[in-house]
């Protein structure tokens, strides 16, 4: 179907986005990569009177890397975060997941921030931004805000945006030098939104693990933390049978819907395998065998 | 609402609703009905066309987006009567039946070998690429082969002539 009709503007800065939102937020919807909004506005599941394209608005396509932290803008595409031009777990985590976000030409125009605000269930980025505690930053009629991601996520496709509110960036924590990362994701073809996946980034320390972060995606209606998980790991020797544990914990801790083709049951257990194949590529050598990710 | 792109190299000033997609226009206004639309969800890659040297899917674009861009169809991949590259590996290479996907597949790779040359020497790289578009006749081997073939004669001795000068990346 062809979208119903809506007004479009690109204002040329973020001050006067911010303007029109505070005037017709609730009537609007931003436009940023489009690579979903499009799509609803096609199925007219949503009517919005009014589009504000992001994509005039000057800066926001910019990586920034602090001591601590990396910066995201509101229109860092896919594809940039595919070839993250740092040396970091975080940009390991980047080039390791950016893959399976659709294909180029989806990950040419789509955002990071978009995938955050649109808040899929089986979005992979929204499991990064809970697995390594990111901030998305807001502005809005009332100033500036950071939600953490914990808060963030409502429900699938709900968050803690107001109608009249904008994501300007993101903010990550970089994780401790020397954190290894790995993905697994599991899907019926190479073209599929992930049935189930889940990342892990995780620190040695004299052998024990020191530090780790387990994000699952599609496990529930939000992207989850295994923070059980994690609780299991942190201060142990990896052994496979701690591993075996901690994956079994995680698939515990998510809560999956029956999908048609995949049951709970399954993708619980999925899930579970997904975690310890992960956990086992981290405490490994590290390296990322995308052969072997499904 | 007006708006104003090149698009083969001309310039042109249309006047469109904001709620156009960008193939829409294209195929409606200008008449430029190589880019065929499928699924209109950005799933087939049919209306994949390059906007500033990137292959996007031209469904899930407005046309009003497109304002100052130079976007490239199918229509503008020829030189004249001198078929590109691309295209003639495609016939050599049985890499179309019905045609319908083949547009799509064209722009997707012409903006990837712009971008990369060396991408078609990597198998597992260029099947990952050709997996963004779907043909429902070919089977994709003869589109693999078709792209091999082009990276292929890059690499030789005419290479000047194969990289196209009407690509620009
Ligand atoms: C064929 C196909 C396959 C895909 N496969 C995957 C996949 O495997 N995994 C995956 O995660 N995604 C996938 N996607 C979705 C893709 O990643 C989208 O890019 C992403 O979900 C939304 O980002 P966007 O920038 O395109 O946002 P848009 O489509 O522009 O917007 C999406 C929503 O977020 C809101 N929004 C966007 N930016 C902001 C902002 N800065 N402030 C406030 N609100 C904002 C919009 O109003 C809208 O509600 C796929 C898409 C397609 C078409
Ligand atoms: S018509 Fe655009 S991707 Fe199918
Ligand atoms: S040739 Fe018919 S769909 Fe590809």
């Amino acid at each position: 179907m062809k979208p119903a009709q809506f007004d479009y503007l690109a204002p040329d800065s973020l001050d006067e986005a911010v303007a029109v939102l505070a005037e017709r937020g609730p009537e609007s919807r931003v436009l940023a990569g489009g690579q979903s909004l499009l799509i609803e506005l096609r199925y007219r599941t949503s009517r919005p009177a009014l589009l504000v394209d992001l994509n005039r608005v000057p800066g926001l396509s910019e990586i920034v890397l602090s001591d601590n932290s990396v910066h995201l803008g509101a229109l860092v595409r896919h594809a940039q975060l595919e070839r993250a031009p740092f040396d970091d777990p975080l940009a390991d985590l980047f080039r390791q997941v950016a893959p399976y976000v659709g294909h180029p030409p989806i990950r040419a125009r789509g955002t990071f921030a978009g995938s955050l605000a649109w808040a899929h269930p089986a979005a992979e980025w929204c499991a990064l931004a809970m697995a390594t505690g990111a901030e998305i930053e807001l502005r809005g009629p009332a100033g500036r805000r950071a939600v953490p991601a914990d808060a963030w996520f409502r429900g699938a496709f709900a968050t803690a945006c107001g109608p009249d509110e904008l994501v300007t960036g993101v903010r990550l924590p970089r994780p401790p030098a020397g954190s290894r990362v790995a993905f697994a994701e599991h899907r019926r073809t190479h073209a599929s939104f992930a049935l189930a996946a889940a990342m892990v980034v995780l620190r040695l320390t004299g052998g024990r693990v020191g530090w780790v972060r387990i994000g699952l995606v599609n496990a529930a209606d939000v992207p989850l933390r295994a923070v059980e998980a994690e609780r299991v790991l942190t201060g142990e020797l990896p052994s496979p049978e701690l591993l075996a544990e901690a994956a079994a914990r995680a698939a515990a801790e998510a809560d999956p819907a029956d999908e048609p083709h995949a049951p709970a049951a399954y993708r619980r257990h999925a899930l579970g395998v997904l975690v310890r194949r992960c956990l086992a590529r981290a405490v490994g050598d590290g390296t990322h065998d995308p052969a072997g990710d499904s | 609402m007006n708006v104003e792109l090149t698009v083969n190299g001309e310039a042109h000033s249309l006047d469109v609703e904001p709620r156009t997609s960008l193939a829409d226009a294209l195929r409606d206004e200008l008449g430029l009905t190589g880019t065929t639309l499928g699924c209109e969800h950005g799933v087939c890659g049919s209306c994949t066309v390059l906007v500033g040297g990137t292959a996007v899917r031209s469904c899930l674009m407005l046309a009003v987006q497109a304002q100052g861009e130079e976007v490239r169809t199918v229509e503008g991949l020829a030189d004249g009567d001198r078929p590109h590259p691309l295209q003639e590996a495609f016939a050599a290479e049985h890499a179309l039946q019905c045609g319908f996907c083949t547009p799509g597949f064209l722009m997707l790779l012409a903006g990837a070998l712009a971008a990369d040359p060396e991408l078609g020497g990597d198998e597992r790289r260029l099947d990952a690429l050709l997996a963004s578009n779907l043909c429902r006749c070919t089977g994709y081997a003869g589109i693999r082969r078709a792209a091999q073939r082009v990276a292929r004669s890059d690499r030789s001795a005419d290479s000047k002539d194969m990289r196209a000068p009407h690509i620009q990346a």
